[in-house]
């Protein structure tokens, strides 16, 4: 088995202890809620679209140290992306960190600290929970998001 | 069999023989030792009992309560033999008093959808507890929301034990039910059950136990206790998951309408009546989980074997030392400090998400549970998303208490 580091890697504790993009938007122009009922972490994610690009990105939850830390840098790898764009993005880092497919490691970028997930399939659900929530925001779903 | 040993502390189990009757625990888990600590959730499952099952389907398969072969006669009899044996374990009056269900939950459903639904009118109240279970919540809730009653909870103490006085309140001329649960899943708080079920008898009100997770730890006698109904599941008392029962007053359980139609329940059918069987039969619709019945019996005589005050006593001493290893430990801090304290520790670690720990614990074989545990309410009346849960058994010792701290340790270094 690989080591616990792999897992909680340096960055990943560091969004997780000082998340980015932390709170609510007012003049959001989606949002959506994600929720994984195994384990209660809970999420909210706004965008703010600008012409067909998100301008802006927030999230407020809370959960674990895996899926805060998801959230948060996906806000920071998310901003000024057109929606096609964070759709294969999602896609790519879906493929990371299930190991289910070929993630593109020049499109994951830094988010390549979350593949130590790969080798914990009970926490999938945890890194992936912010993406799915976003991609319901980006939908206009209005039923909340959940896991199960 | 299986002696207690005399050790240092005084009289403890042989926990070295136990353990050699359940082999799952001779399995390493990401290449340490399986350090099994969620017995609460479900505890693992000795030899006895797998080989009380095997045996029923070797053996002696047949449906139980009607045929006139031989095998038929063995499957009833030690079907019927499972019954008297749980009567026994709780000391009920009769085995007609004894009904085999699903489990706790079905159970709570059985006595909510029959018992409740004539005891319970609009504009009723049923009271609960803030330390109960989902499965003691949402029955009744579903109750209440379909004929207008409404629900009243007991509030607890920052502690984890209930506000008695509060209790006294809340019962009132619109009480129908109490149900309340014998000792918390989630902090491990034992309730005063004779007490609290004397306050609402004061009053004429029925009150129903949970007592999935006292059975495994505690002797029950609920002739003593008092109640008019007790829940239990085999699965969390070393036996197979599917299979539990539910005690009733005999004379409750006359009284009750059936609960599922259908084979075995009954006495006599035409197409214009039916005339239903006598309790507990009445309750038993259908074939029946007649291998796990099995297994439970054999679960209760391997508790038996052992002794149910020496189980008690090992698990004491167990989670008070378990209490005190990690309240040591800088950053963590127990959840649910109630004196009476039966079978779980409950922790949080500062800056570390329970999650996160049980992730870590697993990585050192260490199995707890962590999340709300099935009891959301108890977890926002102390405003904390979720918990780490150890939870023990007859098959833990000292030896596993340590692992326990130092991969909380561990998590400690990890969140640092
Ligand atoms: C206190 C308590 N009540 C009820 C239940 C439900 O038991 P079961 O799932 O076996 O029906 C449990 C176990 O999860 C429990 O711990």
């Amino acid at each position: 088995m690989s080591d616990l580091r792999d897992l909680y890697q340096q960055m990943i504790l560091d969004h997780y202890r000082r998340p980015r993009n932390r709170g609510e938007m007012d003049d959001c122009t989606f949002s959506a809620d994600g929720f994984n009922p195994l384990c209660g972490d809970r999420i909210t994610v706004f965008v703010k679209m600008e012409e067909d690009k998100i301008a802006d990105i927030r999230f407020v939850g809370d959960g674990c140290a895996i899926s805060m830390a998801s959230a948060s840098m996906m806000t920071e790898a998310i901003k000024g992306k057109e929606e096609q764009e964070a759709e294969a993005l999602f896609e790519s880092f879906h493929a990371l960190v299930a190991g289910d497919g070929l993630a593109d490691e020049a499109e994951v970028g830094k988010l390549q600290v979350f593949g130590g997930v790969r080798d914990y399939p009970l926490r999938v659900k945890c890194a992936t929970l912010t993406w799915h929530t976003l991609r319901a925001a980006l939908r206009g779903t209005d039923e909340p998001v959940s896991t199960e | 069999m299986i002696v207690p040993a005399e050790r240092e502390q005084g009289v403890s189990l042989d926990v070295v023989r136990i353990r050699a009757d359940f082999p799952v625990l001779q399995q390493s888990i990401h290449g340490n030792r399986l350090v099994y600590l969620d017995s609460a959730a479900t505890s693992q499952t000795p030899e006895p009992v797998v080989r009380a099952i095997a045996g029923f389907y070797r053996d002696d398969c047949a449906n139980v309560h009607r045929g006139v072969h031989e095998l038929s006669r063995r499957a009833t009899d030690s079907f019927e033999g499972a019954r008297e044996k749980v009567r026994h374990f709780i000391n009920a009056e009769s085995t007609r008093e004894i009904i085999f269900t699903r489990g706790t939950t079905d159970a709570i459903n059985l006595v909510a959808q029959t018992f409740g639904r004539r005891a319970v009118g609009s504009g009723d109240e049923v009271i609960l507890s803030a330390l109960e279970h989902h499965s003691n919540i949402v029955p009744w809730q579903m109750l209440c929301d379909e004929i207008g009653a409404r629900l009243r909870v007991i509030p607890m103490f920052d502690d984890g034990t209930l506000d008695i006085d509060a209790y006294r309140d809340l019962i009132g001329p619109r009480t129908k039910m109490v149900a309340l649960v014998h000792i918390s899943n989630a902090l491990g708080t034992t309730n005063p059950i004779k007490e609290l079920v004397s306050l609402a008898h004061d009053h004429g009100i029925p009150v129903l136990v949970d007592g999935a997770q006292a059975v495994p730890h505690v002797p029950v006698d609920v002739r003593a206790l008092g109640c008019d109904f007790y829940a239990f599941s085999a699965h969390k008392m070393y036996g197979p998951t599917g299979i539990g029962a539910l005690y009733g007053r005999e004379e409750h359980l006359n009284a009750m309408p059936p609960y599922q139609g259908g084979g075995d329940m009954i006495r006599q059918v035409t197409f214009e009546k039916t005339v239903f069987n006598a309790i507990p039969h009445k309750f038993e619709a259908g074939t029946p989980n007649i291998a796990g019945t099995i297994g439970m019996g054999a679960a209760i005589d391997y508790i038996a074997a052992i002794g149910r005050d020496e189980v008690s006593a090992h698990e004491a001493r167990l989670v008070a030392h378990a209490s005190e290893r990690l309240s040591s430990i800088g950053g963590v801090r127990l959840i649910g400090t109630a004196r009476e304290k039966v079978g779980v520790v409950s922790f949080v670690v500062e800056g570390a998400h329970p999650h996160d720990v049980g992730t870590i614990l697993d990585h050192r074989g260490v199995a707890i549970r962590a999340g709300h545990h099935c009891a959301q309410p108890v977890m926002d009346r102390l405003g904390i998303p979720a918990t780490a849960r150890a939870s023990f058994g007859i098959y833990n010792d000292d030896d596993d208490v340590d692992a326990l701290v130092r991969a909380v340790l561990e998590v400690r270094e990890v969140f640092a």
